[in-house]
């Protein structure tokens, strides 16, 4: 790097990084810092912000629709994130494998990774509808009735879940497929030299060296589904029992600011929010010592 | 049988194989039904989308399905045609993408040269506020950049759908990683025979990030063409609608038959672009969304 002087230096760094600085200030850091003041104002949008000190906060805890949301919020988590994160370890598996043709299987389990929400969530109602959808005629041939899925609030939470992991499963594969191309082919060499059989190999090798990876995913996992919205805005059938009813945080933020039009509120429950993903991750990043293993060398 | 110094198995899926030649053929072939039945699991869908968008309205209520369309008719895609102004609403979708995308691009390169290729007092600092603001959850800026746009007269208004997104910091954390890898020779020689920064940026810099910028691009096209909770308020007109919350809206009200082949026709119209994109761009998908890690 040539050194350069004074301002002739100061009104180069200022062209290159003044759009970027001044758009994140404005769209992103004010947003931000405002957010966090609406969280303690009452706001219509029509009348000007009223503050009302922990007002928003203290509503919140009694709030009946935001406990039902989280804790749908938490089933899903529950449901969902052991699923995938077994699953796409699998396929990961299976697709390191190197065999003909396992580009054709990366390729196929990506496309619902490239496809939309919207997109994926349309298609899914229709293959869930109770009366003329792929998933209840396949198991009316096995002889099972299927149930009523996205009108009734248990078997609704079910179809998500099974949606998301169809749409994510590619996608956590991918990441995996990384951390495990990353072992050293020489590891496996010592390891076969002393003698090692394939379980062996799989315990004290892949799995232990996986292990970062495996915090990236679960990490990332928490995170994305804390957050999850589309599926279940627009998945549950409208005028049935699920429809109003199984919410999560982000449909219930949206419905008050943008339905309701309050502002604060909504403001205050995304607030919560980042303070439970922010808690959930630092308690991930605590307990990662115990199970994580980071190669020092 | 010879070893060989490789050993492709890192962790077995099938327990190891008899050394006999059949469960040798046994092995592959179990092999191989689960890969095909994968990808059948992964493109049904997708085709029964296809399938459904080609039948008449009558044609889809069947007690048994049929996979092929038979008879086959495009009449669901004309209906759509009258629901909703298709050639605008794809014309939003992809003026969209294409300007965040184009502007997502040009700045964070400039920003990421900055942090890269430049040396100033501060820059760490101003570095770990970028690196701040990734930790926010998109659904913390929904509402306040809702609040500002709306400010701004944007509501309805493509700025609205394309300047907040430029300015997010993925990009110049990808492309700062990508920049920080090139050797400093050629820049010094070229700063000795008189380039400035700007020569160096365009000239030198960005032709050796070609694969880091093209998955910045192909990430942030992607993004755009799929977003749906940004789009559903600050877009609401048709004149300035996307696809996506065009397509949401298809789906019948209460006491009303959703027309599934005409969903599925929208759909269609929605999902074909990005995936033939995908196809063609695979590598860059593949690395984009890898590096992202967190979405949003």
């Amino acid at each position: 790097m040539v050194e350069q002087k004074g301002l002739v230096k100061w009104a180069w760094v200022a062209a290159f990084l003044g759009p970027s600085l001044i758009g994140l200030w404005v769209f992103v850091v004010l947003p931000i810092l405002s957010s966090f003041w609406y969280a303690f104002n009452d706001w219509n949008l029509l009348s000007p912000p009223e503050f009302i000190g922990t007002d928003n906060f203290v509503e919140l805890a009694g709030d009946d629709r935001f406990w039902t949301a989280l804790g749908y919020t938490l089933t899903f988590i529950a449901l969902y994130v052991p699923v995938v994160f077994v699953l796409g370890l699998a396929l990961a598996l299976l697709l390191n494998q190197k065999v003909r043709g396992m580009l054709v299987v990366r390729a196929a389990s990506f496309l619902p990774v490239v496809a939309s929400w919207v997109v994926v969530s349309l298609i899914w109602k229709w293959l869930f509808n109770p009366a003329y959808g792929l998933i209840n005629y396949g198991l009316g041939l096995v002889g099972i009735e299927g149930p009523a899925w996205l009108f009734d609030p248990g078997t609704a939470v079910a179809a998500m879940v099974i949606t998301s992991v169809w749409k994510d499963v590619g996608y956590i594969a991918l990441l995996y497929l990384g951390g495990l191309q990353s072992i050293s082919n020489t590891l496996y060499e010592a390891a076969h030299i002393d003698g090692a059989g394939r379980w062996q190999v799989a315990r004290f090798i892949t799995l232990p060296l996986l292990t970062p990876t495996m915090f990236f995913v679960l990490i990332t996992l928490l995170i994305n589904y804390f957050q999850m919205f589309e599926q279940v805005w627009l998945m549950p059938m409208r005028d049935s029992a699920a429809d109003r009813q199984v919410e999560v945080i982000v449909t219930e933020v949206v419905r008050n600011a943008f339905s309701y039009n309050r502002m604060g509120y909504a403001s205050a429950m995304s607030w919560v929010l980042f303070a439970l993903i922010f808690a959930i991750t630092l308690v991930q990043l605590r307990l990662q010592k115990r199970w994580v293993h980071y190669e020092t060398d | 049988m010879k070893q060989t110094k490789t050993f492709p198995l890192a962790a077995p899926l099938v327990p190891p194989a008899t050394p006999t030649a059949w469960g040798q053929v046994a092995r592959t072939a179990a092999q191989y039904a689960l890969m095909m039945g994968i990808v059948a699991l992964m493109v049904l869908p997708f085709l029964w989308m296809l399938s459904t968008s080609l039948k008449p309205q009558q044609y889809i209520l069947q007690a048994v399905p049929q996979l092929l369309p038979d008879p086959l008719t495009f009449e669901s895609y004309t209906q759509l045609a009258e629901r909703i102004d298709l050639g605008r609403t794809a014309f939003n979708s992809a003026f969209v993408a294409i300007a965040s995308t184009v502007g997502q691009i040009i700045i964070s390169a400039m920003a990421a040269y900055a942090f890269s290729r430049m040396r100033w007092r501060g820059r760490d600092t101003v570095f770990v506020l970028y690196l701040t603001t990734m930790m926010i959850p998109a659904v913390v800026l929904v509402i306040p950049q809702f609040i500002l746009v709306r400010s701004l007269g944007w509501v309805n208004n493509y700025a609205a759908l394309i300047v907040p997104g430029m300015f997010s910091t993925f990009g110049v954390f990808l492309l700062r990683q990508s920049f920080l890898g090139l050797p400093k020779d050629f820049e010094e020689a070229a700063f000795v025979d008189g380039a400035n920064h700007f020569t160096i940026f365009w000239r030198i810099i960005l032709p050796l990030s070609t694969p880091a910028l093209a998955t910045l691009a192909v990430f942030s096209f992607m993004g755009s063409w799929n977003a749906y909770l940004w789009p559903l308020f600050t877009a609401r007109r048709e004149e300035v609608m996307t696809l996506p919350v065009a397509l949401a809206t298809l789906q019948a009200g209460p006491r009303a038959l959703t027309e599934w082949n005409m969903v599925m026709a929208g759909s269609v119209v929605a999902v074909l672009p990005i995936l033939l994109v995908y196809l063609f761009a695979q590598r860059w998908f593949v690395a984009g969304v890898v590096s992202s890690g967190i979405k949003g």
